[in-house]
């Protein structure tokens, strides 16, 4: 498309030293603060039409998010639809490309095949298994951790601090939360050293018990990577659900105090039915995170192919089984999944905007 | 849930002493040091001598308090230590996120001035679309892209990861910003236009310096998703050259193995960036959060 070969494009396309990889950084941003900067003058005059100063500003988003989010999502959903034929065609003779005259390889319509290799391949079964317990663990289990959190934190001195505690692992990558926990299940044979050096085979040990390799044996394996998924989760949820709580009016507690309701009982019968909203809203999204989550299960699980998800599986079978269509059907599998929530948000947005 | 929320857990937190009970104390800082243990645990390990934490004589993290020996070699081999030294992915952290939160950013608020501001016809269907695509699984879209960025020249520079940052940061920040702008009251919009006005200074004399604390919500979002990635990364910028800290500290702890104190010291280099900048902003986080900036 363009000529690659000079120096310019070479620094501005490969940068290798720190001052050249800086300076093209600041040539990005400079090169979109003067698109938008030219977008907004020029549609700063007292006689323009009104769909010209929309399409202004509307223009650059519809193009990047039409061109990079919508049109490749329908390609891969294409993609999911065929397969690759090898060079020995079906009937064992080699495709040879009429106008090059090479042994070629050819894609064609595949249907659902792809999808059906997922749902009856063993290995694959189980990564879908995995998935489902991933989505159904880690949102019900960190929502529960997080109300119970609120409700406790909130009455105490601690606060803010201990908010801000258990809620920081959501600011650290999730690369960084598997190299913690990783540490934290650390696992040395007795047979072979007498110190354990990671924290949970080590309280084991001093309950007596004999040290596990968490990370070694399905199903146990990936309830250990749902643990720090939920670790980083319920932060997040006890964040959205103490400001949920706060938000119930003082005259309903009032109400229901008067008429004798306390403790456990204010809780079930106030307290819940007025967030649930909100816990709806924790739940589904801390649902769709776990269900793309692709960071812990690539730095945890080494190769062990049995704590897979497919999130992850989708990288492995694009890039380390060249299984294209495979990889693309499982993308397309994740946003069917997510399609429901998608409809929910979308609805309680109107919702919402209804009532401002 | 939203601002109205905020302004109430504002007001109970005010009266909140006099509500504190001490057992709730009591556990509370008891939960907040478990949750904070394994950080701890990794923490105090990366500043131990390397022989104490792999190889036959190692001990647990646990141990330093009753026989302290600390040191910074690991930090020293992290940063400095040549083939496996941290230096130029750190780097290449900052060159990814900065353009990667400041060009959607930029774009989003275009489109959110003229979504709150703009009527024209297919304005609320046009909204709910993009709002919707915020939950399109960035895994559908990867290939395509990168077949895109290939066929444009672009393919093994930063380009591809800067733009589909940008591209998978906008709905987000489109949603944020327009919904912190349509609180803006009507009237002083309309006051400007009566001034004489023009787009040019309402955008930037009147809204950008109340959307700040908007800007600041959505930048922070973007800027812990953004340095702490790995998928993007790992498909887009997949020589040394390009990497982020992130790649390499995945690579690190897959081929490490039982040395811990290189991951650990490279853990803890790579998470300083955006624990400061959350402790620092985390009330605008926060603000996001409860403004509906849920990020998948």
């Amino acid at each position: 498309m363009f000529d690659f070969s000079s120096s310019f494009w070479d620094w501005f396309l490969r940068p290798t030293t720190a001052v050249e990889k800086i300076s093209v950084m600041v040539v990005a941003i400079l090169l979109f603060a003067l698109i938008v900067g030219a977008i907004i003058v020029a549609v700063d005059r007292p006689k323009i039409p009104n769909w010209l100063v929309v399409g202004g500003f509307l223009g650059p988003v519809v193009l990047v998010i039409g061109g990079g989010l919508f049109y490749p999502a329908l390609r891969t959903l294409w993609v999911s639809f065929t397969a690759t034929r090898d060079a020995l065609g079906d009937n064992g003779k080699k495709i040879i490309n009429p106008s090059t005259g090479q042994v070629t390889k050819e894609d064609y319509f595949y249907g659902f095949g792809n999808y059906g290799k997922i749902f009856s391949d063993g290995a694959l079964q189980k990564v879908l298994l995995n998935t489902a317990m991933w989505v159904i663990l880690v949102p019900l289990i960190a929502t529960a951790i997080g109300l119970v959190y609120a409700v406790i934190i909130d009455r105490s001195r601690f606060e803010k601090f201990a908010k801000v505690l258990i809620f920081t692992p959501m600011a650290i990558s999730m690369v960084g939360a598997s190299i913690i926990w990783g540490f934290v299940y650390d696992f040395k044979d007795p047979s072979v050293v007498d110190n354990q050096i990671g924290l949970a085979n080590q309280v084991l040990v001093w309950l007596g018990l004999n040290p596990v390799d968490f990370l070694r044996y399905w199903p146990w394996n990936t309830f250990a990577l749902i643990v720090v998924m939920i670790w980083i989760q319920a932060g997040f949820a006890m964040t959205l659900l103490s400001a949920a709580i706060k938000g119930i009016p003082d005259d309903v507690i009032e109400a229901a105090k008067i008429d004798g309701a306390s403790g456990m009982r204010l809780f079930r019968s106030i307290t819940i039915p007025s967030i649930r909203p909100t816990l709806v809203v924790v739940i589904t999204t801390i649902a769709m995170t776990s269900l793309k989550s692709f960071d812990i299960v690539r730095t945890m699980s080494r190769s062990n192919e049995e704590m897979s998800v497919v999130a992850n599986e989708f990288y492995t079978q694009q890039f380390t089984r060249g299984q294209p269509a495979i990889a693309a059907a499982l993308a397309v599998l994740l946003f069917i999944i997510v399609i429901p929530i998608i409809v929910y948000n979308v609805r309680q947005m109107r919702i919402s905007e209804g009532m401002r | 849930m939203t601002r109205r929320a905020l302004k109430a857990s504002e007001r109970a937190s005010d009266a909140k002493t006099k509500l504190s009970s001490p057992w709730a104390s009591a556990v509370a800082i008891i939960l907040a040091i478990l949750w904070t243990l394994p950080t701890l645990g990794l923490f105090i390990t990366s500043f131990r001598k390397p022989a104490d934490i792999s190889g036959p004589t190692a001990t647990g993290w646990w141990t330093i308090f009753t026989n302290p020996s600390f040191s910074l070699d690991n930090y020293d081999k992290v940063l400095t230590g040549g083939a496996s030294s941290l230096g130029s992915f750190f780097l290449n952290s900052f060159v990814i996120t900065i353009p990667a939160v400041i060009i959607p950013i930029a774009l989003a608020l275009l489109a959110a001035y003229a979504f709150a501001w703009i009527p024209f016809k297919g304005r609320n269907f046009l909204f709910v679309a993009i709002f919707a695509l915020q939950v399109v699984p960035i895994q559908v879209t990867l290939i395509p892209l990168q077949s895109q960025y290939v066929a444009w020249g672009l393919a093994a520079s930063f380009w591809p990861v800067w733009l589909s940052h940008t591209i998978f940061g906008l709905p987000l920040a489109i949603f944020l910003l327009h919904n912190f702008m349509k609180e803006i009251p009507r009237e002083i919009i309309e006051a400007a236009r009566v001034d004489g006005a023009g787009h040019v200074k309402i955008f930037f004399r009147v809204l950008l310096p109340l959307l700040v604390p908007a800007i600041a919500s959505f930048g922070i979002f973007q800027f812990l998703w953004v340095w702490n990635d790995l998928l993007v990364a790992i498909v887009f910028a997949p020589s040394a050259n390009l990497a982020p800290l992130t790649a390499r500290l995945a690579e690190l702890s897959g081929t490490q193995g039982a040395n811990w104190q290189l991951p650990a010291a490279g853990a803890f280099v790579s998470m300083a960036v955006p624990l400061i900048v959350f402790l620092a902003l985390q009330r605008y986080f926060v603000r996001g959060l409860l403004a509906g900036g849920v990020k998948g």
